[in-house]
Order: structure tokens, then sequence, then C-alpha cells
């Protein structure tokens, strides 16, 4: 069975307000990848476009980016699944080349939130909820996931100290990460003082600490088949297994309320795919969008036992040395958290660390990494494993 | 000229804001007014829905029949939200909560006059049909 690769990586510096146009954000990932992959436009067979909807004015980006980007007269597609969508694009990428319609095909992410207000934002953020029976109780994504908190914390004793050096993890690498929003230190005391911003009430149990902040970037991933990648690339990334999966958008219609079924059952179909467990990862990215989220996720993937995972960062088995290191990028709560670009800036820190290019953040000769993308309050889970 | 066709916009009576206007769960919101939290029951094959839905995905059928929600539920988990999205500004703060009735749950807000002190994972509520201050309709935890 040919495989299929990963051949190029690239991201945009994601920061507050980016002062261009979507057409010219998206141009940054995709140019920083085609450079890392030596190729040029006439390489790529199709593309595919990756965002979240009502952050901008542009309808139908793709076919304007396929423009911009000189990607014409290849087709493009548009994939959506809110804060997953360029790993449902990956998936969506793998697909057109294992059926052989394509053999080189661009994954482009890209958001820009700053066009719109902080409220304004977390009231399209709660419209990626169920609109008819939640949002006309003023939800939005910090509540959604204070919900899991509270409920993890009266299931298993987890605490906000917990939760608190996971942010202290993400700001120790974020400080390193040169594409990074948000790169100052974060101690425990800036979490524990009231007086503090990063102490301040957001939805309860969380704080503004426990929280990423939104972000404008983008990002690429060059898909390829086995023999163009074998043509064009000295280190290749095989993709070595994919997990997707849903569940009810209405809180009311699930049953869990201490980890996120879409990120199980991804992570289930990924593992199989593989032919790897969670005990062979060697570096891990996580949908970190806010600290209980990581921790949910170490619980999620195996990487813990339910109810466990407080353990992990605990002993700081998920930093760099540990033995299982997660986010060492400084995650979405250094990076920021530009929606549709995320899960393709995830696959560029594994991609990088699997061909031990990672500089400062570089873990001891990974093998096998993996990366979990979740789309709205685990609406959608995305799980990519991938090897070298 | 054409005559205006009248649309049941209901719905948008839900909530400090409504997204949504057309829905054929339109009754919902007269059973609000009547004082009744209602979900949806199929009778092809008896299933519980809440919220409450049109269409039954076991039966591919439409032929449902409302029930009153009634008894308490346990408190599955919330949240106290001091910053509000555009539109609920004027509500902060507030708590939104999951409340578990064994054969369904209900997703809503916490009756305001209740103290934070008194709120705990696990403990039983009721629900109750509440109006808001700007004459919309939602519904509320609160003591059983």
């Amino acid at each position: 069975m040919p495989r299929v690769a990963i051949i190029g990586v690239g991201q945009s510096e994601f920061v507050r307000a980016y002062p261009g146009s979507v057409r010219e954000l998206a141009f940054e990932g995709f140019k920083d990848a085609m450079r890392d992959a030596g190729l040029t436009t006439r390489d790529i067979g199709a593309s595919v476009v990756c965002s979240a909807p009502e952050y901008d004015k542009q309808r139908s980006p793709a076919g304007v980016f396929a423009e911009y980007l000189g990607l014409n007269p290849q087709p493009t597609f548009y994939v959506e699944s809110l804060c997953s969508s360029s790993s449902m694009g990956l998936r969506l990428a793998y697909s057109l080349v294992r059926s052989g319609l394509h053999e080189v095909v661009a994954v482009i992410g890209f958001q820009k939130m700053s066009e719109i207000s902080s409220a304004e934002s977390q009231e399209r953020m709660g419209r990626g909820a169920d609109i008819q029976w939640e949002s006309p109780f003023g939800t939005m994504m910090p509540a959604y996931y204070a919900m899991y908190a509270r409920a993890h914390m009266a299931a298993y004793g987890t605490t906000l100290e917990d939760l608190a050096l996971i942010r202290v993890k993400a700001a120790t690498y974020g400080q390193l990460n040169d594409k990074a929003v948000y790169r100052k230190p974060v101690t425990l005391a800036n979490l524990s003082n009231p007086e503090d911003r990063m102490a301040g009430p957001v939805a309860s149990p969380l704080r503004v600490g426990d929280c990423c902040a939104n972000a404008d970037g983008s990002s690429c991933v060059i898909v390829a088949s086995e023999e163009k990648a074998k043509a064009f690339c000295k280190k290749p990334v095989w993709i070595l297994g994919l997990g997707a999966a849903t569940t009810s958008v209405n809180l009311a219609g699930r049953e869990v309320f201490t980890g996120l079924t879409a990120a199980r059952e991804a992570a289930r179909q990924a593992f199989a795919m593989a032919g790897v467990g969670p005990k062979e990862i060697h570096v891990a990215e996580v949908h970190d969008c806010f600290t209980i989220a990581e921790m949910m996720a170490y619980e999620d993937l195996g990487f813990a036992k339910p109810g466990e995972g407080k353990e992990l960062i605990r002993s700081r088995a998920t930093y760099k040395e540990g033995q299982i290191p997660v986010n060492v990028d400084g995650g979405l709560l250094s990076k920021g958290h530009p929606i549709g670009a995320t899960g393709g800036s995830q696959i560029r820190t594994i991609v990088l660390q699997l061909r031990e290019e990672a500089g400062p953040i570089q873990v001891k000769h990974p093998e096998i990494g993996l990366v979990h993308n979740i789309g709205g309050v685990g609406l959608y889970g995305n799980v990519s494993i991938f090897g070298r | 000229m054409a005559e205006k066709r009248e649309s049941d916009e209901r719905f948008k009576k839900f909530g400090t804001v409504s997204f949504t206007s057309l829905t054929k769960t339109n009754a919902f919101i007269d059973h609000l007014e009547n004082g009744k939290v209602t979900g949806t029951r199929c009778k092809g094959c008896g299933r519980v829905f809440f919220p409450p839905r049109a269409d039954c995905f076991q039966c591919l059928a439409g032929n449902m029949e409302w029930f009153e929600v009634t008894g308490s539920g346990r408190l599955v988990s919330f949240s106290k939200l001091e910053y509000g999205p555009a539109g609920f500004q004027d509500d902060v703060p507030y708590s939104i909560a999951l409340l578990d009735y064994g054969a369904y749950k209900i997703f809503g807000r916490i009756a305001p006059d209740l103290p934070d002190a008194d709120i705990a994972v696990g403990m039983p509520m009721k629900t109750i049909v509440n109006r808001l201050p700007n004459g919309q309709l939602n519904y509320v935890f609160t003591n059983p």
C-alpha cells in the first residue's frame, strides 16, 4: 500500500491583529511551507482551504486564495470543522492523494479574528454550539469548557493549581517560540494572586490564565504521494494514522463530562490505523484551548488513566524531558488560537520534531508523534499520528 | 401585488437573544407562556427528546407528542460567566448549567436569586419557566 507523506510545513507568526487582508495572511503560511518543501506552484495539484466562517467578510475564500497563491487553474476545496478545520483538511488531502486523484495537495489554514471585537468573537464561538437551544442562554467557549473543568474536579479531585501548572508549562515553551502571540513567563503565583490579571475570573472555575487568546494566523501543510515525496523530499514525515469523530452538539445529548468522547473515538481510530498505542508516542501536540482541555487530552489519548492526568503535569512528565512531552511549542495557550490555522500549526510542530529540526524545543530522537485537534466544545475530534 | 405571507416566528421569544425564528417546535414557546417546560416523545418508538425536536432519526418520521418536564434532576455541572458574549452583557453575571433527569438532560441557566454558596455538583434541582427583564422567555434551575 503506497504511503502518504508531509513534505512541507509552514505558518505565519500568530499575532493579535494582522495588518493585512486574509489572502495576504494565507500567503505567509503558504510561502513558508513552499520554501520548506522546495516546490513551485506548478507542483501543487490541488489546495484545501480551512477556516471557521464569519470572522471576516470573504465568502468562499478557497477560490480567492487559489488565485492569490498562484494555484490557478488547479481545483480547490473549502473545509470547516471549527477549531479542527485544518486537521480535517489534512484528512481530505490524505484521501485525495491516496485515491490517486492528486499527487501533491496544499492544506492552508487561516483565521483573522481581529476584525471583530472580543465580545463579538465570543458570540460567534458560542454559535459554534447549538444556536437554537443553548446560545439563547448566553453561552461561550470558556463557559462550556469550565463546565467540563468543574465536572472533572468533582469526579477526580483535580485542582485549580493542577490547571495552573499546565499554563506554567505552556509559558515555559511559549517564551522560546518566535511565532507565538504570548511569550511572557507565567508562574503559579500569577494564577493564585487575585490581584493578578492572569487570575481574573472569566467563567468559573476558569480564569484568564486558563484560556488561550484569539489570534490572527495562517498555516500550511503540503501532502504528497510516496512517489512524489521520495522525489521531492529528503526527510518525508509519513501519515501513519488518522481518526475523526463527532458527538452531540448540545451538552444535553452527551453522557461524559470529564472527557471528550469525539477525541477518544478519534484516538481509537488513529491508533488502530497506525498500529501503535499511546505508550509509543514520543511527542504530542494537544488542543489546549483551555488548561482543562489539555488535562482531558492526557486522559482521552491514554497517556494517563481517567482522573490521573493531574499526576502527569505534577510530575512534569509532559515537559520536554519527560516520558511524554506535550505542547513543547507553547500550545494554543502561548501561541494563540487562530481557529482554522491551529491544526496546521500543531502538525508543523510535530513534523519539525520528527525531522529533528525543532531547535531549542527539540525532543530527543522522536520517531512517532501525535496531533490532537478539537473543533467546538468537543463537537469534532481529530487525532493524527505521524512517523519518520 | 403579492399578498404578504404571515410567518410564525414565535421562537424569537426564546432566551435573551434568540438566533432561530422558524422551527417546527414553536409550540415549546406556547408551553413556556403557560408555565410549562416541555420535550417531545416519538409516538413510533417512544424515544424521548430534550431539547424537543420535530423529527425522529430512528423512525425517520415526524410523529411526535409533547411531554412536560416534571420532578427534579441532578446538577451535572455549571459555570458562572463574569463576561458575556455580544447581546448578553446586561445579564452578567449568570450561571449556565446542565441537569440530568435520567431519561434526558436539560441545558439552561441557574435561577439568578440562588446564592453561589448553595450550588454544588450533584444537588437536585427543578426546572421552572422564567421571564427575562427584556420580556423574553427562558427556563431556569432552582431548588426543588
